[in-house]
């Protein structure tokens, strides 16, 4: 009964939240200079052809006349349409949200498994040069930002090595068979494993430029919290009753040193989506990242507000999956 | 012939030149309950250590044997050492609020060295654990074994703890202050508890303490440590009607009486610990000559 008063608690913060993004988004890219329709019309037409267009798509009105208009039709589940690809922006967004998505997490998964790995060995060897090598690792993994990792990355497999693709999403020439644009899952389910390692081919160079700095975070945070664990009296006493180093750490130390690193994963995840905005944009690669920067240079408002909303809408649901999934492993939150 | 024979044991914090503890001798009989007090930082918690080898990584053993059973704990492989240590030893540690892991419930907690390390099936380990718990007194074993430790207060968790140490019948069972970090008033079940438990089970009990009433009440003979050095190995009545050296003689005279509670108390004083110290420095010399 608690766990969903503060869920439905959680969700009304959430819809102010949303709210506030909505507001500060609409106005602020209608304040900054640069003209949609200027971008749109050929040169040389004239007054009357911008001040038709101008009125078309409703930018004549004044700001907050605009914003009821575009706010009454989002009630509605309306998100207006793009000016440059005149279909609707919530088809657009939602045509392009599976393949950042798939990014993401398949991000995800990679800085999970290497940070984690990077933890757990640091702690087991703690004291030795390998830790050491670790902690020189994570620095430089920090101090490079995920988009230099991904044109170093490029550099090493695509052109000195080129074992993985570059560029795009899938080899185009590729028939694809897919009902839905969650590709990579979709060809795992369908057992079509050739389309399935065509496109993590595709996928995993940007996944890996954005996990290395995750990576880094996860692999320090967990490490430091492993070794205070490791210290504690409960790992000491299962130590006495004959397990093994890599049993106690694993078993006694992990469950609870993994608590803090989590909250942090969460936000340093939405950290991640935001990478990849240029990430996708570097790889050529077909999600709402690089659909955004197209948006933006060509001033398509509509298109922008919807992409920025449904970022928020990621971002807020992550946080909330991160403290949904922290009650769930911490037994003092679960019974309190 | 002792089922624990503590020989010359030596260590010191790596790279550092002081010693923690100055080859130290003691034996424990089977059965027997010795205490082993000192102040704090006397090297007196380190023994245990060394015997369980849980010493931290900043301190390594320079020389001595550890004698279990008839064998050397310290010329084993670490791996065999630990699952030999796992059989035969258990630890009754000295905070009960930070001795078991939150994440998990206490029944596992009380089988897991039956099922992992001695190989009993989980329904024996499950049945030893509930009558274990009913030994120490716990009401309804089976609600406790599900429950997680922080829905329990610190004296049921010390009894667990107490419980779990008994669990796989060890032959010595190092007590590393147990009751320090309990109410005075739970303090005294849970000293009751142990002697009961240990008489019941002929265990071998070396009780580290800086409690010399506790000493009094529960053991059988006791070594005194000062500066990592063992200055006096007596049995209680001659430790308690004539301590053998100046040290435990001023350590006695500092210690408050139950049967005169309001007697004045006189401090350790600085002559007695000053001429303790040259003589566990010349034994030291001597040592290294």
């Amino acid at each position: 009964m608690q766990f969903l008063q503060s869920v439905l608690l959680r969700l009304c913060t959430t819809l102010i939240t949303l709210a506030g993004v909505a507001v500060i988004v609409f106005f602020v890219i209608r304040v900054v200079p640069g003209n949609p329709i200027a971008m749109m019309l050929p040169p040389g037409a004239t007054e009357a052809d911008v001040a038709r267009l101008t009125a078309l798509y409703g930018l004549d009105k004044s700001i907050p006349q605009q914003f009821l208009i575009w706010l009454s039709g989002v009630v509605q589940g309306d998100f207006g349409t793009s000016i440059t690809t005149k279909q609707p922006v919530l088809q657009l967004v939602l045509s392009r949200l599976p393949a950042t998505l798939e990014l993401s997490v398949m991000a995800l998964i990679i800085a999970i498994i290497i940070g984690g790995f990077m933890a757990l060995t640091g702690t087991r060897l703690r004291g030795s040069k390998t830790e050491a090598a670790i902690d020189i690792g994570n620095g430089m993994a920090l101090s490079v930002p995920d988009f230099l990792w991904g044109l170093i990355l490029i550099l090493a497999f695509g052109v000195l090595i080129p074992i993985f693709h570059i560029s795009g999403r899938v080899t185009p020439s590729l028939p694809l068979p897919f009902s839905t644009n969650f590709y990579l899952t979709e060809s795992l389910l369908r057992l079509r494993f050739d389309l399935w390692l065509d496109i993590a081919a595709h996928m995993f160079m940007p996944a890996l430029a954005l996990a290395i700095p995750l990576a880094a975070i996860i692999s320090q945070l967990l490490k430091q919290s492993l070794k205070e664990t490791m210290h504690l009296d409960y790992v000491t006493l299962a130590r006495t009753k004959g397990y093994s180093e890599t049993h106690v750490i694993l078993r006694e130390a992990l469950p609870n040193a993994i608590l803090p690193t989590l909250t942090l994963v969460g936000v340093q995840f939405t950290f991640l989506i935001g990478g990849t905005v240029i990430i996708e944009r570097l790889f050529s690669y077909e999600g709402l990242g690089n659909m955004a920067i197209d948006a933006v240079i060509n001033r398509d408002l509509p298109l922008i507000q919807g992409i920025v909303i449904l970022f928020a809408v990621i971002f807020t649901g992550v946080n909330l999956l991160v403290d949904l999934t922290y009650a769930a492993l911490n037994p003092r939150l679960r019974h309190a | 012939m002792s089922y624990l024979s503590i020989r010359n044991l030596s260590a010191r914090l790596k790279g550092r030149p002081d010693q923690i503890l100055r080859r130290v001798s003691l034996e424990v009989a089977a059965g027997e309950v010795r205490g082993l007090v000192g102040e704090s930082g006397a090297g007196k918690s380190m023994i245990g250590k060394a015997i369980l080898g849980t010493l931290p990584q900043s301190v390594e053993i320079t020389g001595g044997q550890i004698i279990l059973d008839g064998t050397d704990l310290l010329a084993l492989p670490a791996a065999q050492r630990r699952t030999l240590i796992g059989a035969k030893c258990a630890l009754i540690p000295q905070d009960p609020l930070t001795a078991l892991n939150p994440s998990r419930r206490i029944g596992p907690q009380i089988t897991n060295r039956l099922v992992d390390i001695l190989h009993w099936s989980r329904a024996d380990a499950e049945k030893r654990a509930r009558d274990l718990l009913a030994e120490v007194q716990i009401p309804d074993p089976e609600r406790v074994m599900r429950s997680y430790p922080h829905e329990l207060s610190g004296g049921m968790r010390q009894r667990i703890l107490i419980a779990s140490a008994f669990a796989a019948e060890p032959k010595l069972i190092i007590a590393d202050e147990p009751t320090t970090a309990l109410d005075v008033t739970v303090q005294k079940q849970i000293l009751k508890l142990i002697a009961a438990m240990q008489a019941r089970h002929g265990t071998a009990l070396l009780f580290v303490t800086h409690d010399l009433g506790v000493v009094s009440k529960v053991c059988q003979s006791l070594s005194v440590l000062y500066a990592g050095y063992v200055l006096e190995d007596s049995t209680i009545p001659e430790f308690f009607h004539a301590p053998k050296h100046p040290y435990s003689r001023a350590l006695l005279a500092a210690t408050p009486k139950y049967t005169d509670p309001d007697g004045s108390l006189t401090p350790v004083s600085d002559a007695v610990i000053a001429a303790t110290r040259a003589e566990v420095e010349a034994a030291d010399r001597s040592a290294h000559v």
